[in-house]
């Protein structure tokens, strides 16, 4: 049996423990609040653009001088998989999942006889992958998706580097995985193929009404030619988005169920604490009373 | 008159403009075009210039832009702009060292990637001195 002072202690090793985690659940929902402003601000400007390359993508994507970014390599060998995640721990199943989904993805690909290849971006999610697809990993960006204030240059560098390779024939197909932000309490694991683009669908072609002829100034290929990588970094920076308001909201759960799990704690070992308390002095009479009896 | 062309300008961090004008000019890549209450669909680069949003002949706003995209359809006119600022928030100063900058790294430039990507900033940097030194324009 544990002494007194055990219980004490460890009393207040939890009141410790969840004055902590209660000051991590108002930091989240400060960073949240942001997070999430800034999420939803950025949503236009893809929704725009998608609506944008969906009325360029329909006339060329079957032109053979199509931008190898449009069209793609033509095969689908060489996969790559780029896995956001957030930075830092302590936000219940957020970044596990994630793993988890990568881990089920890469053992389908290679069971269809693909190669994987793998960019992680935020390093909880290298590390989850590491002991297992340690060798596959060809790159892991590290503070980016923990900073303060996430820049449009962040996604454009990244966006940048999968070009580069790309260009340099790395891989055939792109896919980045991400959570969506649905709610503070839900995030969704997503797939979202990046290279060759999967264009929106026309709203036009749905609802059957004659297409409107545009006017291109310069040539659609050229527009597209410059479109494509913004697009990309587009993409990039509103999965970064989704990812740091998912990533606070997750915390924010987390830490609520810890804090109150550790109030639950405390109140029954206070009672344990009691009833080993009065135990105690229970006993001690007794052996005052049962020595003082023998004494007669 | 009644008609107005609406007018979003959107950069990737926000929405930084969502008015109604009569007409809005806009630096397009093959020359600067206006653009009025039922102008065709159109999309079209930018190149780095100045946006005018006119209410009757006056200019209500001047922004600059350094790139981008500008597409007309019938819901109005939209910019999809990167590196956007109001015309009157530009630092001259501040603006000519940057160029200053730009041009000092462009001739240290090693490698031709790095020598486009700079000769690109220049550009923008140039376009946006020589918009902050003419503000009425």
């Amino acid at each position: 049996m544990p002494s007194l002072k055990d219980i004490r202690n460890r009393i207040n090793a939890v009141r410790q423990t969840r004055k902590i985690t209660s000051a991590m659940k108002l930091v989240a929902g400060a960073k949240l609040r942001r997070a999430q402003e800034q999420a939803l601000a950025a949503r236009p400007f893809a929704r725009a653009m998608g609506e944008m390359l969906g009325n360029l993508a329909a006339g060329v994507r079957d032109l053979p001088e199509a931008p190898k970014l449009l069209s793609g390599t033509g095969e689908e060998k060489r996969q790559l998989l780029v896995v956001v995640t957030a930075d830092r721990g302590l936000c219940g199943a957020f970044n596990s999942q994630i793993a988890r989904a990568a881990r089920r993805w890469i053992h389908e690909q290679r069971a269809q006889g693909r190669e994987v290849a793998l960019y992680c971006v935020g390093r909880k999610g290298r590390d989850m992958l590491r002991r297992e697809f340690g060798d596959c990993i060809v790159e892991a960006k590290i503070g980016v998706t923990g900073k303060r204030r996430i820049e449009f240059a962040d996604a454009e560098a990244i966006a940048a580097d999968l070009i580069g390779r790309f260009e340099r024939g790395e891989f055939d197909v792109c896919t980045l995985l991400f959570n969506t932000f649905r709610s503070v309490m839900r995030q969704e694991v997503t797939f979202r193929r990046l290279i060759p683009v999967e264009a929106p669908e026309r709203k036009e072609e749905e609802s059957g009404e004659p297409r409107p002829v545009w006017e291109f100034e310069p040539e659609p290929g050229v527009i597209l030619n410059e479109l494509l990588p913004r697009n990309l970094a587009v993409q990039i920076y509103g999965a970064l988005l989704e990812n740091a308001a998912g990533e606070h909201g997750a915390r924010m759960t987390a830490m609520d169920a810890a804090t109150r799990n550790a109030g639950e704690m405390i109140e029954k070992l206070t009672l344990y604490y009691n009833r080993t308390r009065q135990a105690v002095i229970t006993k001690e009479i007794i052996e005052i009373v049962s020595g003082a009896e023998a004494l007669r | 008159m009644a008609e107005k062309v609406a007018f979003e300008l959107i950069s990737p961090e926000r929405v930084l403009a969502s008015v109604e004008a009569d007409m809005v000019v806009v630096p397009g890549a093959e020359g600067d075009f206006g653009v009025l209450p039922l102008h065709a669909p159109l999309v079209s680069l930018l190149r780095p210039g100045v946006i005018r949003v006119y209410e009757g002949d006056r200019v209500t706003s001047r922004t600059f832009v350094g790139s981008g995209f500008a597409v007309v359809d019938e819901r109005g006119l939209t910019v999809l702009a990167e590196e956007a600022e109001p015309l009157e928030q530009i630092d001259l100063e501040r603006a000519r060292r940057r160029l200053r900058e730009l041009e000092e790294d462009l001739e240290d430039a090693k490698t031709d990637e790095e020598r486009q990507r700079l000769e690109r900033l220049v550009a923008v940097a140039r376009a946006r001195v020589e918009a902050a030194e003419r503000p009425d324009i």
